[in-house]
């Protein structure tokens, strides 16, 4: 059977999962929780299948054309971790794989309904951002044993950000007493810009024709909407756009009444976005900076050259070492490092997506 | 006098603590990424028109020619060099030394410190506390701890009086070390890429086929003699069947030293080719304007030995045994049949699908021409089962190697498995303490466990309570309960 298939089922289990986790957040209700999970798992099996299915394809399309490459050779190569939408894929299994392993350790489903959201808007994300979805053949740059350690590492980092993210944003709505607070407004920006970019590529899908599609990205993000040409229509968009964020920023705080009555503690969640950001960090510093590094070296005779993504990669590093100094050194606890958690994976976002569509650099393969 | 001295030593005391304070270090992260950030948007060591338009989509175009000397004279337009980014780098280690300095010997005393058995109520006080009662024998409850203690590699030390019997162990001291290796190395970082830049060099190298050179450049200007030659034998560029997408991109290079080839490697993209400290990458590749290069033939008559030639255009030559010749009439470096019309034309000027028109005269038959592609053999099987392989064009393109020298390359690799291992300990392993207190209790025997750790309490709760559970199987097992 084809990969497709798989995925697609992963795609409609985690959107369910989604719903359920919600619904469960709502009802509290045990069944619904374990529908939830079971779903979930259901997802990421058939997802695990699909990612094995289509290394063995890719496997076998390497190995074709390039009869001399040995097998663990042909294994490393096929690597389903080429392109922008093999490694969004890619995130969406760490994130549920990560998700899994925390709701077993504690014992929680409530996460889920923060966790899930993240992996929809991803899966979300490669349908409305027109990425090809076809095995494609390995550029010479990326043939090195290099390219799945350094992408395996830095995504599943890049997934426990993504969980303290949803750790921590849960815990600044529940310790906000007041929509007057500092962190619940910048929060309610951040959620916000969140859902009006995606909203605006949604819009940018329905209003383009299939081949446009293909180039969303680069050469009409947003231009439906907020970069319209037309100075009416953007300024609606903005207006729309502005009035959506006052609305989460007004309405957002009932996530807290929801997320009282259940038997989510802020300080569980502090300690998970935590313990995410603990597990992250070295699996980025190891994977993204210092394999990435080396490979330069070997693949350009320079480990370091302040290219987009590099200096991307150090500013996330920087923000995560901002959390981990902030909290062991000078003992913030809290809001203040929730806050640090959510700027870092704004920061992951941008190193991650921001730097491959908006800026160019060496690192450019991502943006197919 | 003294009091001179005395606000020496305040000021001193000052500096030290403001340059190993965390505050400095959070200012200087926050510096360093804002300009990091500018540095992403303006482009580097770009043509000034590129940032000129880039700044005048902010400032409008009258302003932005302003704006950007401005932003010029403060370094922003090859920012990663300016004095004051190299500068905060500087502070960076500075802090990161003066700070790991300061805190050093604090630790030390915490690792050195021998740790002592606790009293019931200093146990009490412990984050992790566990209590519980057997019937039992002293003896037998401090060997069942003992034994399952040894088990998970705890060293154990006892304090003995009448009636009670103190165990106390730790393990992962050595892990607070951690945290000051990780810092270490990102010191040794800064160290191997100042040797990089002092001692090493980057440069780039164009070859042509058959070319050879014994220096680099840095810049046209700025030649690098690299203390022997550098040939290269051919350039080519594989592709991916029916695809124009590149597979490889190879150069064969041959290292000449005292007129001897000493070394030759084909080398790839990840693949490159060392020789004496100095390192020569697959970087980029091109057509030679104007030149003309030799036709490279694989001919193989009917049961017969494969035979190469090296012709030029409008050259003529036989297939072995047969009478048949064939004479080089065209060359396109890439063919295509035109969707519509259904004529031959060339695509592109670099060489993605290189033909060769070949017109044959056959014994007893009429002329006729036919073209052979490079990337598709088959193009060559003739009749009567000879064939004419188009192997190569060469001589009209050059091979583009980036040249580096690296000496401070062992600083990065030995500092990147410190911080990978640091990272690691520091997060994932802990310094545990364990206390056990076991008194005769009347006929039972009084247990607490109490614990505390540097790191991951839950780790720790999880197992004290493992160990307790073992423990009191254990006892009760062997108390005949």
């Amino acid at each position: 059977m084809s990969s497709s298939v798989f995925f697609d089922i992963s795609a409609g289990a985690y959107f369910a999962a989604m719903v359920t986790y919600i619904a469960y957040l709502v009802f509290r209700n045990k069944t619904i929780g374990l529908m939830a999970s079971a779903i979930t798992i259901f997802g990421f099996v058939s997802q695990s299948a699909a990612l094995i299915i289509r290394w063995i394809n890719s496997y076998h399309f390497w190995a074709a054309s390039n009869p001399a490459s040995g097998v663990v050779e042909s294994i490393l190569r096929a690597a389903p971790l080429r392109n922008l939408y093999e490694s969004l894929i890619f995130f969406v299994w760490s994130l549920i794989l990560i998700h899994l392993l925390i709701e077993f350790k504690y014992k929680n489903r409530s996460l889920g309904a923060f966790v899930t959201p993240l992996a929809a808007l991803a899966l979300l994300f490669i349908d409305i951002s027109g990425t090809s979805k076809e095995i494609q053949p390995l550029i010479p740059a990326l043939q090195s044993n290099w390219l799945l350690f350094h992408v395996l590492l830095s995504f599943l980092g890049y997934a426990a950000f993504g969980v303290s993210f949803g750790a921590a944003a849960a815990y600044i709505v529940m310790v906000t007493d007041s929509r007057k607070e500092k962190t619940y407004i910048f929060w309610s920006i951040i959620i916000g810009i969140f859902l009006v970019v995606l909203i605006g590529m949604g819009i940018d899908f329905l209003s383009l024709s299939a081949v446009q599609r293909a180039e969303l990205i680069q050469s009409h993000f947003l231009k439906t909407t907020l970069r319209s040409s037309s100075g009416g229509v953007a300024a609606v968009s903005w207006i729309v756009s502005i009035v959506f964020i006052f609305a989460i920023w007004q309405f957002g705080l009932r996530l807290k009444n929801i997320l009282a009555g259940l038997n989510l503690t802020p300080t569980m969640l502090d300690e998970i976005a935590y313990k995410s950001i603990a597990v992250g960090f070295p699996l980025f510093t190891i994977g993204g900076l210092i394999m990435g590094a080396i490979w330069a070296n070997s693949a350009w005779g320079k480990y370091w050259t302040w290219d987009p993504k590099e200096t991307w990669s150090l500013i996330t590093w920087f923000v995560y070492a901002l959390y981990l100094h902030a909290r062991f050194v000078r003992g913030w606890r809290g809001k203040r490092v929730a806050i640090l958690a959510v700027i870092g994976f704004v920061a992951v976002i941008f190193t991650y997506l921001g730097v491959n569509l908006v800026l160019s650099g060496l690192h450019a393969y991502g943006s197919g | 006098m003294e009091e001179k001295e005395k606000k020496k030593k305040d000021i001193f005391e000052s500096v030290w603590k403001f340059l190993a304070s965390v505050k400095l270090a959070i200012f200087i992260f926050i510096v360093l990424s804002i300009s990091s950030i500018i540095g992403t948007i303006v482009e580097q060591q770009a043509e000034p028109a590129k940032n000129i338009a880039l700044l005048a989509k902010f400032f409008g175009d009258s302003a932005a020619p302003t704006v950007y000397n401005v932003f010029a004279k403060l370094g922003f337009m090859d920012m990663y060099r300016s004095w004051w980014f190299i500068g905060l780098l500087l502070l960076f280690s500075i802090n990161l030394i003066v700070c790991s300095l300061d805190r050093f010997p604090k630790t030390w005393r915490l690792i050195k410190k021998p740790q002592k058995p606790l009293s019931g109520n200093a146990l009490n006080s412990l984050p992790i506390k566990k209590e519980l009662t057997f019937k039992s024998s002293l003896n037998i409850a401090k060997d069942e701890f003992l034994n399952i203690l040894h088990a998970s590699g705890y060293r154990v030390f006892e304090a003995s009086e009448s009636g009670s019997v103190r165990l106390y162990t730790q393990k992962g001291k050595y892990a607070r070390l951690a945290v000051y290796a990780v810092h270490l190395s990102i010191i040794l970082i800064f160290i191997g890429a100042i040797i990089g830049a002092r001692f090493g060099f980057g440069g780039y190298l164009n070859l042509r086929e058959g070319g050879a050179s014994n220096t680099a450049y840095k810049s046209p200007a700025e030649p690098i003699p690299l203390g022997f030659t550098i040939k290269c034998n051919w350039y080519d560029t594989l592709y991916y069947e029916g695809i124009d997408t590149p597979r490889e991109f190879q150069s064969e290079l041959v290292i000449i030293e005292d007129g001897k080839e000493v070394l030759k490697k084909v080398i790839e993209v990840n693949d490159p080719l060392t020789y004496k400290g100095i390192t020569f990458f697959q970087a980029s590749y091109g057509m030679i304007p104007d030149a003309t290069g030799y036709f490279v033939l694989d001919i193989t008559p009917d049961n017969g030995p494969e035979k190469r030639l090296w012709l030029k255009s409008g050259e003529t030559f036989e297939i072995p045994g047969t009478g048949i010749k064939g004479t080089i009439i065209d060359f396109s470096p890439a063919l295509t049949r035109d969707g519509n019309t259904g004529a031959l034309t060339t695509y592109s000027e670099s060489m993605v699908n290189p033909a060769v028109a070949i017109e044959f005269d056959w014994p007893g038959k009429e002329k006729f021409t036919g073209w052979i592609l490079k990337r598709y053999p088959e193009t060559g099987m003739l009749p009567g089962g000879h064939s004419v392989k188009f192997a190569d064009y060469w001589g009209v393109e050059y091979t583009g190697l980036q040249v580096s020298k690296d000496p401070g390359i062992w600083f990065i690799y030995i500092a990147s498995i410190i911080m990978a291992a640091g990272l690691y300990i520091c997060f994932f392993i802990s310094h545990k303490k364990i206390w056990i207190n076991i008194a005769d209790d009347k006929k039972s025997v009084r247990i607490v466990v109490g614990g505390s750790t540097s790191r991951n309490r839950l780790n720790l709760e999880n197992e004290i309570e493992k160990i307790v559970s073992h423990a009191a199987q254990a006892i009760e097992g062997r108390s005949g309960k």
